[in-house]
């Protein structure tokens, strides 16, 4: 919020480290790389959601993507390529992905196809700690 | 239609306190029934193990087809095994005293107690096998609804006990007599430890002795039995010593053995121990020295932030991992004992539902009680577990200002706080002395200053030996700088703050108490109570130091009393924002009359000369402090 920005102000430069939460960084190219750390702040906003099954959960968590086999709901309508918030069964949001395809293509497809890619998960808090930001 | 009185028939009697008052008419009508007649009634009606019986039929011959033993040989009975020489039917009588078993068996069956008897008696017929496959052991009686009238039965107890030391194959008997057992047991167990008698006298070598031991040990390890065995025998003189000792021989003598063995024992410095002797008595120290060795257990804090401990703990056990509430005076600790899958990567801890952390941690932050939309510092946070319990204290309103002077620790504080869901933090890599001048007026600070760690040293065992008196000292000397400039940092004309809490996770003196009494003479702060109702007092005096009497405010806590880390805490209230100065004749404490100004201006003031205040010589310091108050006329 600004008055957190404000008192951060006061820092000295070199030893800010960091002024409330970070929710991406802009690469050299000027594109916005969304990061983990935003998916408290985004996921009630989500509009297409897609819930994991508990066996594919874990390896959700160390990133790989989501098999049709792994899936177990997704919400209507959702068009390929679309970006999602990726839950488990218990509603605990588990991180962002881009859906591989559009729910109805879903259905017809064979069980080891990818329907979600994996973009970024809950489990990176763990393995890529230091570049968390 | 009516309900036939059919004795032959058993019904199911549920559980329950009503159902066992009303023992059904075939107990009733056993009282009428003449003794044989009865018997076989209960015979026919027991020898088919199972619960309902097919109604319809009539008794005798009928009950001998219903059999799937087979035929009838006796006419009247209806069963027909080979049983009968030993299955007597016991008596009438004997049901009257048993017929409180018929209660127990809760599962449908009208155990009997004729049955009872006769199954105690001979041994061989426990496990009765029922048409549904259970088998009717003791154990279906024993329903935890049952347990209770078990306690009234004392004398039935001493009869299945004999049973399942007749039986010793049945797991089930094992298993279930064991439970009765154990409340035995535990009644003999004092009594056996207690025939330890020590009789002999405990004789302290000679210092020959002891020097040959020394180089015994460069040849070979010492033998660890034989020390700890004198270490028991060295104590019990040292209790009493004026009756055990030996005589010429000087309690110095005996101490002095008991440090060497105790050291080589417990594989600690010298230097510590006779430190760690100088705090604890001596029984203590030993309870002490043990719970050093063996770690505390696991202990997490929920995160109030996104669940609630009901909600997490219900999650976590479905995941295999068997936990506890922490205790009463938290809401929200868990005590893990062991668990299926790695406490440090559910799904759950990387949502950010709780974080690892010792349960002696979340007793500065209750002792702290920030309230919502303050500024708070802490001081030496990482890895950022106090400051993520401050944060969800406060609802992540206000401001936390976390700060560390290690650039890598403070990347798990970052990572936490995101993971956590923390967004009132700002995280900071400053020194903390140099705090007042880079930000102050907050109303509360947190100081966990970095310690020597002699109450973590069942985490840390290389503290045993690598401490000596410079560290300690050199701590010492940081925690000081530390505490004033925390003291500094905090606005005193706050509405709902101006504490500071200090804590550190260390057991020894020079960090804790002298730290707190320093300040206390140092700066306009006085000592508060904790709110933390639990946990020894501090040291009003220590050898030859006498410390401020408000001391007993602060709080030790120990591995080997709280089964926590050790900790030490300490809650300041500061109650102007004025420094003293210090006289030139005597250091104690003259405060300022100036009533304090208008804050940003007065902390660039204080923040300017802070840095000057925090250089080590005295006589510089008191200096700069009469500068001080010649300048502050004027500008005022």
């Amino acid at each position: 919020s600004e008055k957190l920005l404000k008192l951060a102000a006061s820092v000295p430069r070199e030893s800010l480290v960091a002024p409330g939460t970070c929710f991406g960084k802009f690469t050299k190219s000027q594109k916005f790389r969304l990061s983990v750390t935003a998916l408290d702040f985004l996921a009630p906003y989500a509009k297409h959601k897609v819930w994991v099954k508990p066996g594919s959960e874990q390896s959700f968590l160390y990133g790989n993507h989501v098999l049709k086999s792994g899936l177990g709901r997704i919400t209507e309508s959702t068009a390929q390529y679309q970006g999602v918030v990726v839950y488990s069964m218990a509603d605990v949001p588990l991180g962002f992905g881009v859906a591989a395809k559009s729910t109805q293509e879903c259905r017809k497809v064979d069980p080891l196809a990818i329907v979600v890619f994996h973009q970024a998960d809950v489990g990176e808090y763990v393995r890529n700690e230091d570049t968390l930001t | 239609m009516g309900r036939k009185l059919d004795p032959t028939r058993k019904e199911k009697r549920g559980p329950g306190r009503k159902a066992r008052k009303q023992r059904g008419a075939e107990v009733e009508l056993a009282r009428f029934l003449p003794p044989g007649k009865a018997a076989k009634r209960r015979l026919g009606a027991g020898s088919g193990p199972a619960g309902r019986r097919p109604l319809g039929g009539g008794r005798g011959g009928g009950g001998g087809e219903r059999e799937p033993a087979g035929q009838t040989a006796h006419g009247r009975s209806g069963f027909s095994d080979g049983n009968s020489k030993w299955l007597a039917p016991a008596k009438a009588k004997k049901t009257q005293p048993k017929g409180n078993h018929v209660e127990l068996s809760s599962d449908g069956e009208v155990e009997e107690g004729s049955w009872e008897m006769e199954e105690e008696e001979d041994g061989s017929s426990e496990e009765m096998v029922d048409d549904y496959g259970a088998s009717s052991s003791e154990e279906e009686e024993l329903l935890p609804i049952e347990k209770a009238a078990l306690k009234q039965k004392p004398d039935r107890e001493g009869l299945s006990e004999d049973d399942s030391e007749e039986e010793d194959e049945e797991e089930e008997e094992a298993e279930e007599a064991s439970k009765q057992k154990m409340g035995q047991k535990e009644e003999e167990g004092p009594d056996l430890q207690l025939n330890l008698d020590i009789d002999e006298q405990f004789k302290l070598p000679t210092s020959e002795e002891i020097e040959k031991e020394d180089i015994l040990f460069i040849s070979e390890p010492p033998d660890l039995h034989v020390i700890h065995q004198r270490i028991q025998g060295n104590m019990e003189v040292l209790q009493d010593f004026g009756v055990k000792r030996e005589e010429g021989r000087s309690r110095q003598e005996y101490l002095a053995l008991l440090r060497r063995d105790m050291a080589a024992y417990y594989s600690y410095s010298d230097f510590l121990l006779t430190k760690l002797m100088d705090i604890f008595p001596l029984p203590e120290l030993i309870k002490f020295l043990e719970a050093n060795e063996v770690p505390r257990p696991v202990t997490i804090r929920t995160n109030t932030l996104k669940t609630r401990r009901r909600d997490l703990a219900q999650a976590l056990i479905n995941r295999g991992v068997n936990l506890d509430p922490l205790g009463k005076w938290s809401k929200t600790g868990l005590v893990i004992y062991d668990s299926t899958v790695p406490i440090g990567a559910t799904p759950e801890y990387l949502a950010g539902h709780y974080m690892l952390q010792g349960a002696s941690s979340l007793l500065p932050v209750m002792a702290l009680a920030p309230q919502e939309n303050e500024r708070i510092l802490d001081m030496c946070c990482a890895p950022g577990g106090k400051t993520s319990y401050i944060a969800q204290l406060m609802k992540n309103t206000g401001m936390i200002l976390a700060n560390d002077s290690s650039a890598e620790r403070l990347r798990s504080v970052v990572g936490n706080l995101h993971r956590l869901g923390v967004t009132n933090a700002v995280v900071s890599n400053c020194d903390g002395r140099q705090f007042p001048k880079v930000l102050g007026g907050f109303d509360r600070v947190l100081l966990d200053a970095p310690c020597s760690g002699t109450g973590v040293i069942s985490k840390d065992p290389a503290v045993k030996t690598n401490k000596d008196e410079q560290d300690i000292l050199r701590c010492a000397h940081l925690q000081k700088e530390l505490i004033l400039s925390a003291i500094d940092s905090v606005n005193a004309a706050s509405e709902t703050g101006g504490y500071i809490v200090y804590c550190t996770c260390s057991v020894m003196v020079e960090e804790n108490e002298w730290v707190v009494d320093y300040a206390l003479k140092k700066r306009n702060v006085r000592l508060v109570a904790t709110g933390l109702d639990f946990g020894k007092e501090g040291f009003t005096r220590f050898k030859d130091r006498r410390f401020h009497p408000s001391l007993k405010s602060t709080r030790r806590f120990y591995p080997h009393t709280h089964n926590m880390d050790g900790f030490f805490i300490a809650k300041f209230k500061k109650f102007s924002n004025a420094i003293p100065q210090a006289q030139k004749a005597a250091p104690s404490t003259v405060p300022d009359t100036i009533i304090s100004e208008p804050l940003p201006k007065k902390k660039k003031l204080e923040g300017s000369k802070a840095d000057e205040e925090q250089k080590p010589p005295q006589p510089a310091l008191k200096k700069k402090h009469s500068l001080q108050a010649r300048k502050r006329p004027f500008k005022s």
